[in-house]
């Protein structure tokens, strides 16, 4: 029989007592075995612009996120916050470095320098005007209230569209998605979790939960909004339209809201998806000099 | 940090474990939040077992603050079991657990001490018989 003294000693030995257990060990990766040639009939450009819009959407909320650390109310969620904005910066990663593969660099690459791999020249040297993401991702959160509530309709409208695209055509954005899924699920709940105990809490808490979700909804206007890459990777069988999972996106937040004892405000008339084009406000700018600052200023430097 | 301040002051600090979250630097050099918040002290303290992929138990491994029992089964997935260590977790409130009492260590235990018949030494095993 095998005893182990701890859960820690088990994972030392299950991974032959090579000692660097504390850097990680018996890790997937995510994308072994996939084909990443771009199937037939789907347009490298539209390919590149869509994993963009996915993976901006994640990297500006996993740095609004990232905003918490050393600022978190609790010890506890402020690792909670921190492990979900790093699963949001995998993702990230991967997206930028499949837009990157099938040639959507822009003005990036010239700017970073050779040794800069796709991703990082996409997210340090893209100014806000290049940036493909929704609003909801990009104001600032003024309370954990707000944080909560906005990781709540974004993962929740995340979840939705790559429990879908598990199914894609292209097999790296199916491999994303099929990564992906767990993980937004448990954001998802984590949220969950805590819009019931602010909502249903505390005068105050139910007061700032409430200033929160009516703030936010406003954002959504854009969310379920197609562009037309996404009308025709949709067509393509590669992309889902947004507007697709509205229905299953809104009835999850009624939910969640109706048992916080929170009013769902009305929902915004559907709007032009505006950023998924470029188009967004000082928010944005402000938080790419805090995320490019140090990449732009020392671009050989590494860490 | 800000410079050769913060390094200092870090430097002449103690290090201690107090508080079950690891090593906090403490010392009159160390700047303190006047009065830990009122949430805080609402919150119980639990300890938490997780059994590893290969465990066939569950071990202590730590504790944890949390509101209640289902944040704390949460904080303890994302505190415990970050690096690909645990299958399942439990928690359960420090406050309900009841513990031997040091004091009572040698009635307790002591008598065990010369009771070599109780284990079971004194048999021929067959070599057929395997796992013993």
């Amino acid at each position: 029989m095998v005893h182990e003294e701890t859960a820690y000693e088990s994972l030392v030995h299950a991974h032959g007592d090579e000692g660097h257990w504390v850097f990680g060990t018996g890790f997937d990766d995510p994308l072994a075995g996939v084909d990443t040639s771009v199937p037939p009939g789907v347009d490298r450009a539209d390919l590149g612009a869509y994993c963009l819009m996915l993976g901006d959407d994640a990297l500006v909320l996993s740095q609004r996120l990232t905003e918490w650390i050393t600022r978190a109310p609790e010890l506890e969620e402020e690792v909670a916050i921190g492990n979900i904005a790093l699963d949001l910066l995998g993702q990230a990663r991967l997206l930028l470095a499949r837009a990157g593969s099938v040639g959507e660099l822009g003005r990036s690459r010239s700017l970073a320098t050779g040794s800069v791999p796709d991703e990082d020249a996409l997210a340090y040297f893209r100014d806000a005007d290049e940036f493909r993401c929704t609003p909801l991702v990009e104001e600032p959160d003024g309370d954990f209230a707000h944080a909560m509530v906005r990781l709540l309709v974004a993962s929740s409208f995340r979840l939705a569209v790559l429990a879908r695209l598990r199914g894609s055509r292209d097999p790296v954005v199916a491999a994303i998605a099929a990564k992906g899924v767990n993980e937004l699920t448990y954001h998802r709940d984590h949220a969950a979790r805590w819009v019931l105990r602010l909502g249903d809490g505390t005068d105050e808490s139910h007061r700032r939960a409430q200033r929160a979700v009516d703030a936010i909804w406003p954002l959504t206007a854009q969310l379920f909004t197609a562009t037309g890459v996404e009308r025709r990777l949709v067509a393509a069988g590669v992309a889902v339209d947004p507007s697709s999972v509205r229905d299953e996106v809104r009835r999850v937040l009624a939910e969640v809201l109706a048992r916080g004892t929170l009013t769902a405000p009305p929902e915004p008339p559907d709007a032009e998806p505006a950023g998924r084009s470029g188009e967004h406000g000082p928010a944005l700018t402000e938080l790419l000099s805090t995320l490019q600052g140090l990449a732009r200023r020392h671009p050989a430097s590494t860490w | 940090m800000t410079g050769g301040d913060d390094v200092r002051t870090t430097a002449t600090s103690e290090v201690t474990a107090e508080g079950g979250h690891g090593a906090i630097p403490t010392g009159p050099d160390v700047p303190v939040e006047p009065e830990p918040g009122a949430a805080r002290r609402d919150w119980p303290l639990y300890e938490v077992f997780v059994r590893g992929k290969r465990g066939l138990n569950h071990v202590h491994v730590g504790s944890l603050h949390a509101p209640d029992d289902e944040m704390a089964v949460h904080a303890a997935r994302d505190l415990y079991t970050r690096r690909n260590e645990g299958v399942s977790i439990w928690v359960v409130r420090a406050a309900d657990i009841t513990a031997s009492s040091p004091d009572e260590k040698d009635p307790l235990f002591r008598p065990s001490g010369d009771k070599v018949y109780r284990h079971p030494t004194f048999y021929e095993i067959p070599e057929d018989v395997p796992h013993m």
